[in-house]
C-alpha cells in the first residue's frame, strides 16, 4: 500500500490518488518541430529508480501534484506542490 | 494463448502465434501442456455486447475462430459462474475462442532451452549485458560482466527492462514499466474448465493442472521496476473474482505476485530493427507477451537473420509512433498504463 503525502492534505491512501505519469515531460511550443512533438508525446526515460511523477489526489482535494518515488522499492522520497520544484 | 484480437497486424501476428502453439511440443519434443480450454470474454452491457460482436465478426473476416454465446448457453457451460440477473455485474454473454487456451509456462522455458541447446545455443547465466558497443553507427559487440562478446548483430529480447538496454545503445523508447500481479488459490478438485475473463470487471480466471485458481487484473497502475505489487489490485482482483465466482468464496490464496511489464504508447509490441545498424529489438509486450513468445521467437530471429522484418511483423516497427500508424487496439491513446 502506498501512503501518498498530498501537499495539501497530508498522508493518504493510494486509493484516493489517480496516477499522471512523468512529471519532467514538457510540453514543446506550437511552432516546434515535429520531432519535439514525438519526444513529447511517445518518449520516456522510463527510469530505474527516483522517478518524478504526476499524481491527482481524485478522491481528496482534486489537486494535481509531483512526487518522487523510487520505482524499485516504490519508496516515496519527496513531494511537491504542481508549481514547486522537487528536492529530497 | 489466444488471438482474439481486431485490428488485423495483431490478428495475423497473435494468429500466428496460436498455430505455432498448436504444434510446439511436438517440435520441441517437451510437453508443454497446451490446454484449447477456450477463452470467454464475458460481456455486460448492450453497449459490451456490441464490442464482441464486432471483434467476433473481424476475427472470422480473418480466419480466426470465434463464436458468440448467450447467457444462457454460458449458465449451462459454467455452473459455478453467476449468471443470475441478480449478480453485481450481470452477464449478458460472451465471446468464445474455442482454441485459445493455456500453456504451462515453465514447461515452455524448459522445452525452448533445451530445444536451443540441442541447436548450439550457449545459454550464458548469471551474465549481466553492461554495455553495447557501436562504432560508425554499426554496433561491433556487447560488453558483459564476464568479458566481451564481438558480434555484428545484437538482438534485444528482454522485454521489461527494454528501456534500460537499449539506452545503452543511445536509444529512447515509447515504453514504460509497468508492475502486472498475478496470484493463485490453493489447489482444488477440477471445477473450471476453461478461461474465464470479463473486462468489464478487470479480471481473468483458470485452473491449473495443480488445481489452483490462477487469477488476475489490471496493472498497479504506476511506474515500477519492483517486480511485487501492491495490496489495492489483488483486493480489485479477488472483489471480481468473487461477484462472477460467489463459491470460491471459501478458497484461501496461496500465492501472489508481480511482474514488470513493457508497456508501450499503443499498447502493442516493437518487434524490428532500431535506428543502429545491427541492432534487433522484440519488446514493448504490455499484457500479451506469453501467449506471443513462438512468434516473437520466430520473427525476432527472421528480422536478425534477412536484416529486415518478416511480413507479420512489418507493422510492428518503433518507427510507426513518429508517423501516426500506431496499432491501438483499445484507442487508448499514448497513455502507456492505459492498455
Amino acid at each position: 500500500m502506498l501512503l501518498i503525502p498530498c501537499p495539501w492534505c497530508g498522508p493518504r491512501n493510494q486509493i484516493e490518488f489517480t496516477y499522471g505519469g512523468d512529471a519532467t515531460v514538457k510540453r514543446p511550443g506550437l511552432d516546434a518541430p515535429e520531432s519535439a512533438w514525438y519526444e513529447y508525446v511517445y518518449l520516456r526515460d522510463n527510469r530505474c529508480g527516483p522517478h518524478d511523477e504526476l499524481w491527482l489526489h481524485s478522491a481528496g482535494c482534486r489537486c494535481w501534484f509531483k512526487v518522487r518515488r523510487d520505482t524499485r522499492t516504490h519508496d516515496i522520497l519527496a513531494c511537491a506542490r504542481i508549481d514547486e520544484d522537487l528536492t529530497s | 494463448m489466444r488471438s482474439n484480437y481486431h485490428l488485423d497486424s495483431n490478428a495475423h501476428f497473435y494468429e500466428y502465434s496460436l498455430k505455432l502453439w498448436e504444434r510446439l511440443s511436438q517440435q520441441l519434443n517437451f510437453n508443454v501442456m497446451y490446454s484449447a480450454r477456450g477463452v470467454l470474454n464475458l460481456v455486460h452491457s448492450p453497449a459490451d455486447i456490441d464490442a464482441a460482436m464486432r471483434r467476433g465478426n473481424a476475427m472470422r473476416l480473418n480466419g480466426i475462430d470465434a463464436e458468440f454465446l448467450s447467457r444462457d448457453q454460458i449458465a449451462k457451460w459454467i455452473p459455478n459462474l453467476d449468471c443470475s440477473e441478480n449478480a453485481r455485474f450481470p452477464i449478458m454473454g460472451g465471446l468464445l475462442q474455442p482454441r485459445g487456451g493455456t500453456v504451462r509456462h515453465d514447461a515452455v522455458a524448459w522445452g525452448y532451452a533445451r530445444a536451443a541447446d540441442a541447436c548450439g545455443v550457449d545459454i550464458i547465466q548469471q551474465c549481466e549485458v553492461t554495455g553495447i558497443r557501436i562504432d560508425g553507427g554499426a554496433v561491433t559487440g556487447v560488453e558483459t560482466t564476464r568479458g566481451f562478446i564481438a558480434t555484428p548483430r545484437i538482438g534485444i529480447a528482454v522485454a521489461g527492462h527494454s528501456s534500460h538496454v537499449a539506452t545503452m545503445a543511445g536509444i529512447k523508447l515509447p515504453i514504460e514499466s509497468h508492475v502486472l500481479q498475478a496470484m493463485v488459490s490453493e489447489p482444488v478438485k477440477p471445477v473450471l474448465d476453461t478461461v474465464v475473463t470479463s473486462g468489464a470487471v478487470h479480471f481473468y480466471i483458470s485452473q491449473s493442472d495443480k488445481g489452483g485458481l490462477v487469477m488476475g487484473g489490471d496493472l498497479d497502475f504506476y511506474n515500477s521496476y519492483a517486480q511485487r505489487g501492491n495490496l489495492p489490485i489483488i483486493e480489485h482482483v479477488v472483489a471480481a473474482c468473487l461477484a462472477l465466482f460467489p463459491s470460491f468464496g471459501r478458497l484461501k490464496l496461496l500465492r501472489t505476485w508481480g511482474g514488470i511489464m513493457d508497456m508501450t504508447m499503443d499498447g502493442s509490441p516493437i518487434i524490428g530493427k532500431l535506428p543502429v545498424a545491427g541492432l534487433y529489438m522484440t519488446g514493448g509486450w504490455c499484457y500479451g507477451g506469453f501467449k506471443a513468445t513462438p512468434a516473437s521467437g520466430w520473427l525476432h530471429a527472421y528480422t536478425i537473420a534477412h536484416d529486415r522484418p518478416h511480413d507479420l511483423n512489418a507493422a510492428f516497427t518503433l518507427e510507426r509512433f513518429a508517423e501516426g500508424n500506431m496499432i491501438d487496439e483499445k484507442g487508448a491513446g499514448p497513455y502507456a498504463w492505459a492498455h
